[in-house]
């Protein structure tokens, strides 16, 4: 297959934000994940976990609390006092709305999907109507001394639970009067703590409240005497969260979920006291200890336990007892990596443009003169440079970036606007330019490609929109925008050029991929729509192929001039992927081509790169798919026939970015684990020895 | 799991010429030597691992053996018998089995048995047996008949129960099956028949049996192709009457039900059975071998050269005949998971995709008796039977408790018991417990203790299911039953605990010698401690690090009495019964917010006597370096730590006052004040360890930029 130069590259310092809230919505099987930068990312757990839809974070949205609605409408409110609907299909934030009563800590939507209640610093509670496309406010309830950390609806909708410090409140939505005040010890293994927070609560169908607070308590109380009616005593440090198996789920509320900030997540269950007795009771049944840091957020879906927090990553646990077929939803998955790209590579220069939530960091690759054998470190002549920190103006997070291939240009943008910058190399000295006066149509995009001779620059915008952008020497023409097919709204969010220019292809997240022709500036096909989202796209030079990697883990192949797919990719489609390739757990975020081997495609998600080889026989499920091993002592012969296609190394991982420089050149950047664990606070300490 | 081997042939003659095969193989005194009977004249003694034969012994031309030769293991010689009365008795050295010892008895042998640790047993055709000893004093004595006319010995085999040889053997007589079982220590003979259930008309073509403790489980492979299993318990409730024991479905199918010849099975271990006989009706004789729990196949080797039916285990190897030659096949078993158990049944027999998750689950584990129905229909056809046999079981003997003697309800209940467990198997044991207890307090000189015990002993008990035994118990200070509940139950609350201690530390000694108490716990501690090793232990708890200057002190008023107080470590402070039963209760599951209360109500003297006895135990436990202390399951070092932090909790003030418990507080302060150091000490190393794990971690993580060759194949 051949062998390679690769720049390990491990200074890529990014650290994903931890997680706050997460949403599981029923109907539509997918979830929400709010991030402490503001981030709300979108799950669809029926299409392998991938994560298919983000909305950029904002610093001063703090999001502390997100619900879906009826008709699977996602609303978020934060620490900025605001109210926020996102638009699922345009990929913006809908409308904000002041709730007026401080930061908002909380909020539940009613049973019924209609009401959105919010629970305020100064401890108001405020009802909203959710309209066809706004949401009204309705009336406050009655107002409570300290902030209202934690809301729950009866599953009626008639009474509402409050968790505030040191007590809970239990109010008539009709009236909007507390109904009973039930006091919660401070007490905390027999030491008074000052406050106890109640973190969280859950009111259920028989009217009992279930509490979890700082103290390490989880609390189950009668709501209609307002009495405690049993305690359990699960941490030596705060339970942060507690989410109960969904109502519209079968059998409803037999089980409940609790996160503490030890990172251990205790999953309750109703179960009979003895065999044969119609008599239940709550049994704290199994612990799990998938985090090392605070469990901030937990959600309940029927067949898995989700859990997040400090630490970054997002657990999802099946339930064994649930899972009905071994398959992809029976294995524990830990997602830690956004499922896109955060980096882009000027291949001309040896740059890499790193993407981080508020800057951009521009480096040169170092470089070598000396030669080695597999495996070996080869001594550096130049080390890699920090050429460029830029740092966004203004609150919100970078979407996406691009450096073009030449390495002259860095488009990157926000929300709210989009920059494009010319760079000048000189020697050693590089200068920046920003180009002023972009279009005010360019406000906001979800992806930016240039193309392969840098003179182009496309921009997929949400709305639907790609504009298509010619680059001067230091300015700028419009050149066209495709307009999405009327009726759709959905954006696009990747983009692939053809290396000649010709052709342009976008994808958004469920419609078919549409193939553009960008001599005539028309659309020139659509790919066939498939039923799992994109998670990578490229196109292939010379032959102009088009490569499809899917969230299930298919990969096709379509021919544009030919507007079908090609021989390969059915043959590949008739006999099956390898069960192996099947399983693999994180999507493919990059696809790109040996620019001298046409019949080399080279893929990779965050623990595998692989190189198909189209000229080699497809491996069957007997064969081994990875081998390690280099063939020793072998005749060439026995080499042939076990030799297939796919060509994979797990040397580089946690693997965010790999890519050709040229024919043997490759650059991997890693995110190596510890060096994110390291730059978290560190967790709360247990003392192994000793009392 | 469990697997075959590739077998390999023992080289030699062609055996098996008789019409029957090979009379037996028996082991010898020596590990790996085999002595194989030939139908014929000749027994041959064969090295497994080498392959090859021995020595090779025959009987004169117009003689016949009758019998498998066996070894008798107190002397080495090998003993055979020919022409049913002839017995014969050699040595390595002989060459000629004509010219070797011989004794003529007076009635006709069915088979000698011989096993490690006791005489070879003699069993006449009539069912007598005899000591070899005893036969060769007086050769011509006169043997009994034990069995009818018509009833044939058709299987036998021996077992070592505690000690004593166990030998039991199943007659048939007009299709009616009867088990024998003939106990050495208490020359019992207990009859039992067999009830073959719904498939009278069957025709038993195998047996095998193993046993545990109380139980003989004898298994028989049935004409129909279906194992069965019966148990026979090991001791008669009484063993004059005939009793009748039922035969459960085992395994159903596992050879073609119209087998002609060559149907042969053995119990390889608790789950595994080996069986020998065509699986399908057409196809070739297979070895196959079953896990009867999860009612799977675990792995099957296909005979094509037939077999002659038999099959005989010894240690790790299978021997069988195959054609003309002895065959022997290795079999494995190594702990086995329940995956791999399934997994074969999988494959062969569902290959479409299996649904079914296998792992325990909390919400159907208490409907486990009828809800897994799907998971396998083996089993259920199983259950199904179960089911029919026993609620008239528990229920008749619900009613006999009701009004029948002690004595008889011991007896109906041993039967109960020899009934294979059902799923609500624990609930009928409860209730079976809870009417015992009614009739006692009813008329409170009604006590079945034995009856208890048994019941207790079966592992399923739980106090939740019985409140009222251990109260009872406690009323009668019955310290033997008061052990075994503590040892048995894992949810006895703490005031009831506690009210065990009192009565463990009050009872006085006397009493105390006639119960019979289970010492396993308490291994000798009479051993005295030399000075030197007084030293040693010190050494040990300091572990390393030099005692802190304001333990000087005490150290020095104690080095000043350490003389008197050696002598009083060294001998344990209570006698081995009271140490048994104080060990029951460092055992016993307690939390500590609920015990603390009730700890206080006991009398000074005896919190003392308690402390010193758990004293004593600590200071054996740190003589050795693992700190454990000697026996079969004796307390660890928490559980003493735990309950000398605990009543010296509850009771510091009154112990404080106790002038002879000053000593004892002060040797306690200063371990206590070195566990202290120890813990700190541990604490500082975790430090330094995790350092020096970041360091190696640092190693291990290379530069932030590298550039490296990698080549792809």
């Amino acid at each position: 297959m051949g062998e390679f130069k690769v720049h390990r590259v491990r200074f890529f310092n990014y650290v994903p934000s931890g997680i706050r809230c997460v949403a599981y919505n029923n109907q539509s099987n997918r979830l929400a994940v709010s991030r402490t930068d503001g981030t709300v990312e979108i799950y669809n757990l029926s299409a392998n976990y991938f994560q298919e839809k983000f909305f950029p974070g904002h610093e001063s949205r703090a999001t502390e609390a997100l619900c879906w609605a009826k008709g699977q409408r996602l609303f978020s409110a934060g620490l900025n006092g605001e109210i926020i609907e996102y638009d699922l299909q345009a990929l913006n934030i809908k409308y904000a709305v002041d709730a007026f009563g401080g930061p908002i800590w909380s909020m539940a939507i009613s049973p019924h999907g209609s009401q959105l209640l919010v629970g305020c610093e100064d401890g108001s509670l405020k009802l909203f109507q959710i309209t066809l496309d706004k949401i009204q406010f309705e009336r406050n309830f009655d107002r409570q001394k300290s902030r209202i950390l934690s809301l729950s609806w009866h599953p009626s909708g008639t009474h509402v639970a409050a968790g505030s410090i040191d007590y809970i409140s239990v109010f008539d939505v009709k009236s909007g009067s507390a109904v009973h005040k039930m006091l919660v010890d401070r007490q905390y293994m027999s030491v008074s703590k000052r406050k106890c927070i109640i973190w969280g609560v859950a009111f259920l169908s028989d009217g009992t409240v279930i509490s979890v607070d700082s103290a390490g308590k989880v609390q189950f109380w009668d709501s209609a005497t307002g009495t405690l009616v049993k305690n359990h005593l699960i941490a030596n440090a705060d339970v942060q969260s507690i989410a109960v198996s969904d109502v519209s789920m079968v059998p409803q509320e037999d089980s409940f979920v609790v996160g503490t900030a030890e990172g251990t997540v205790f999953h309750f269950q109703l179960v009979s006291v003895t065999s044969n007795s119609s008599e239940k009771q709550w049994v704290r049944t199994k612990p799990f200890q998938h985090h090392t840091h605070d469990v901030r957020a937990v959600a309940h879906s029927p067949t898995a336990l989700i859990s997040g927090g400090t630490d970054t990553h997002l657990v999802i646990r099946p339930l064994m007892e649930k899972v009905e077929v071994k398959n992809y939803d029976a294995a524990l998955r830990k997602i830690t990596f956004p499922h896109r790209r955060l980096i882009s590579c000027s291949k001309k220069r040896q740059l890499l443009l790193f993407q981080f939530a508020h800057h951009l960091e521009l480096w040169r690759l170092g470089s070598t003169v000396a030669t080695g054998k597999n495996g070996d470190t080869l001594p550096l002549s130049k080390d890699a440079d920090h050429l460029l920190h830029l740092k966004t103006k203004g609150p919100e997070n970078i979407i996406c970036s691009c450096i073009s291939p030449c390495g002259s240009w860095i488009a990157y943008s926000t929300t709210s606007r989009f920059f494009l910058y010319r760079l000048n190399y000189e020697h050693d000295n590089i200068s920046l330019q920003r180009v002023s006066k972009m279009p005010a149509f360019l406000r906001s995009a979800l992806q930016i490609l240039f193309s392969e001779d840098s003179t182009k620059l496309f921009v997929a915008s949400n709305q639907g929109s790609l504009h298509v952008i010619r680059l001067l020497e230091g300015s700028f023409k419009h050149l066209h925008t495709f307009q999405p097919q009327s009726g759709t709204v959905e954006s696009m969010c990747l983009l692939a050029v053809s290396p000649d220019g010709n052709w342009l292809a976008a994808s958004g997240t469920s419609a078919g991929v549409h193939v553009y022709n960008i001599k005539h500036l028309k659309l020139h096909c659509t790919v066939p729509s498939y039923n799992f989202p994109v998670t990578a796209l490229a196109i292939a030079p010379n032959t102009n192929n088009l490569v499809i990697a899917h969230s299930d883990q298919q990969v096709f192949e379509y021919s544009i001039p030919d507007k079908q797919y090609t021989e390969w990719s059915r043959t590949i489609q008739k006999q099956g992927f390898h069960y192996l390739w099947l399983q693999r757990d994180t999507p493919i975020t990059h696809i790109s081509f040996h620019p001298k081997r046409p019949m080399h495609i080279l893929l990779h998600d965050a623990y595998m790169f692989c190189i198909i080889d189209k000229s080699l026989p497809l491996p069957n499920d007997k064969t081994l798919l990875y081998n390690p091993l280099p063939p020793t002592n072998e005749s060439d012969v026995i080499r042939r026939r076990t030799a297939h296609a796919f060509k994979i190394s797990k040397i580089y991982k946690p693997l965010l970015f790999m890519d050709l420089l040229d024919e043997r050149t490759l650059v991997a950047v890693e995110r190596p684990l510890d060096d994110i664990i390291a730059q978290l606070p560190p967790p709360i300490k247990k003392k192994k020895f000793g009392t | 799991m469990a697997a075959l081997e590739e077998g390999f042939t023992l080289s030699g003659v062609p055996l098996g010429a008789g019409p029957h095969g090979l009379l037996g193989v028996e082991q010898s005194d020596k590990t790996d030597q085999f002595l194989v009977t030939d139908g014929g004249r000749t027994v041959i003694l064969y090295k497994v691992s080498d392959q090859k034969p021995l020595g090779s012994w025959s009987v004169k031309q117009g003689q016949i053996i009758t019998c498998p030769a066996v070894c008798n293991f107190q002397t080495g010689e090998y003993i055979v018998v020919h022409d049913n009365k002839v017995l014969r008795i050699w040595s390595n050295e002989d060459v000629n089995l004509d010219k070797v010892f011989k004794a003529t008895l007076s009635a006709e042998i069915n088979r000698i048995h011989s096993i490690q640790g006791t005489e070879p047993l003699v069993l006449f055709k009539k069912g007598a047996v005899r000591g070899l000893e005893a036969l060769l004093a007086e050769p011509q004595q006169k043997i009994e008949t034990v069995i009818s006319d018509e009833e044939v010995i058709k299987w036998t085999k021996i077992f070592m129960v505690f000690r004593h040889p166990v030998l039991i053997f199943i007659t048939e007589k007009h299709g009616n099956y009867f088990a024998y079982i003939q106990m050495f220590n208490s020359r019992t003979l207990s009859k039992y028949t067999l009830l073959l259930g719904q498939e009278e008309k069957s025709v038993i073509q195998s047996f095998s049996a193993s046993v545990d403790q109380k139980f003989i489980s004898l298994m028989s492979l049935s004409s129909d192709g279906c194992i069965y299993e019966t148990l026979i318990p090991i001791h008669p409730s009484d063993p004059e009457k005939n009793q009748r024991v039922v035969r459960s479905l085992l395994l159903k199918t596992v050879v073609s039900g119209n087998a002609r010849n060559g149907v042969a099975l053995t119990v390889l271990d608790q789950d595994h059975l080996a069986v020998l006989g065509p699986p399908l009706p057409a196809s070739k004789e297979c070895l196959s071998i079953w896990n009867t729990k999860f009612q799977t196949l675990q792995t099957s080797k296909e005979l094509p050269q037939g077999t002659s039916g038999q099959l005989w285990y010894y240690g790790e190897n299978l021997f069988m005949l195959h054609g003309k030659f002895l065959t022997v096949v290795p079999y494995k078993c190594e702990v086995s998971s329940l995956a791999g158990a399934l997994g074969k049944l999988k494959h062969s027999q569902d290959p479409g995709p299996q649904t079914v998750p296998h792992f325990v689950n909390w919400e159907t584990s208490q409907g486990y008796g009828l809800q897994s129905s799907e998971h396998s229909k083996r089993i259920l056809r199983r259950r199904k039977i179960e089911v029919s046999v026993q609620p008239p079981a528990s229920k008749q003997l619900l009613s006999t408790i009701k009004k029948d003697s002690e004595k008889h309800i011991e007896v109906e209940l041993c039967k109960f018991l020899a009934i294979k467990q059902t799923p609500d198997f624990h609930t009928v044991i409860g209730d079976i417990v809870l009417e015992l207890l009614g009739r006692h307090k009813a008329e409170p000189s009604f006590y079945p203790r034995n009856s208890l015990m048994q019941l207790v002993q079966t592992h399923v008990l739980s106090y939740s299911l019985c409140p009222g035994l251990m109260e009872v118990a406690l009323e009668k200070a019955d310290v033997q039953m008061l052990q075994l509940c503590l040892q048995q139950f894992p949810d006895i609350p703490e005031s009831v605990t506690c009210a065990c201690l009192k009565i463990f530390l009050s009872i006085n000694d006397d009493s105390l010698q006639e119960a019979e108490i289970n010492m396993e716990s308490v291994s000798d501690y009479s051993d005295s401690v030399q000075e030197e090793k007084m030293e040693e232990q010190t050494e040990i708890l300091h572990n390393g690090f030099s005692p802190e200057e304001n333990c000087d002190n005490c150290d020095r008023e104690l080095n000043e009495k350490s003389r008197a107080a050696a002598e009083e470590t060294t001998s344990c402070p209570v006698i081995p019964k009271r140490a048994a039963l104080l060990n029951a209760i460092l055992h016993s599951a307690y939390s500590e917010m609920f015990l603390l209360p009730h700890l206080k109500d006991i009398p000074a003297q005896h919190v003392t006597l308690f402390l010193q006895y758990l004293y004593f135990l600590y200071l054996k436990c740190s003589e050795n370096a693992t700190m454990t202390l000697p026996g079969l399951h004796p307390p660890t070092l928490n559980q003493i730590m735990d309950w000398i932090c605990l009543l010296l909790d509850a009771n510091f003030t009154v112990v404080v006052m106790i002038p002879e418990a000053k000593r004892l507080l002060l040797s306690l302060y200063k371990f206590v004040k070195s566990q202290i150091c120890i813990c700190s000490e541990l604490n500082k190393i975790e430090v330094s360890f995790r350092e020096l794990q970041k360091l190696s971690q640092e190693k291990n993580n290379r530069e932030l930029y590298s550039i490296e060759v990698l080549e792809l194949f």
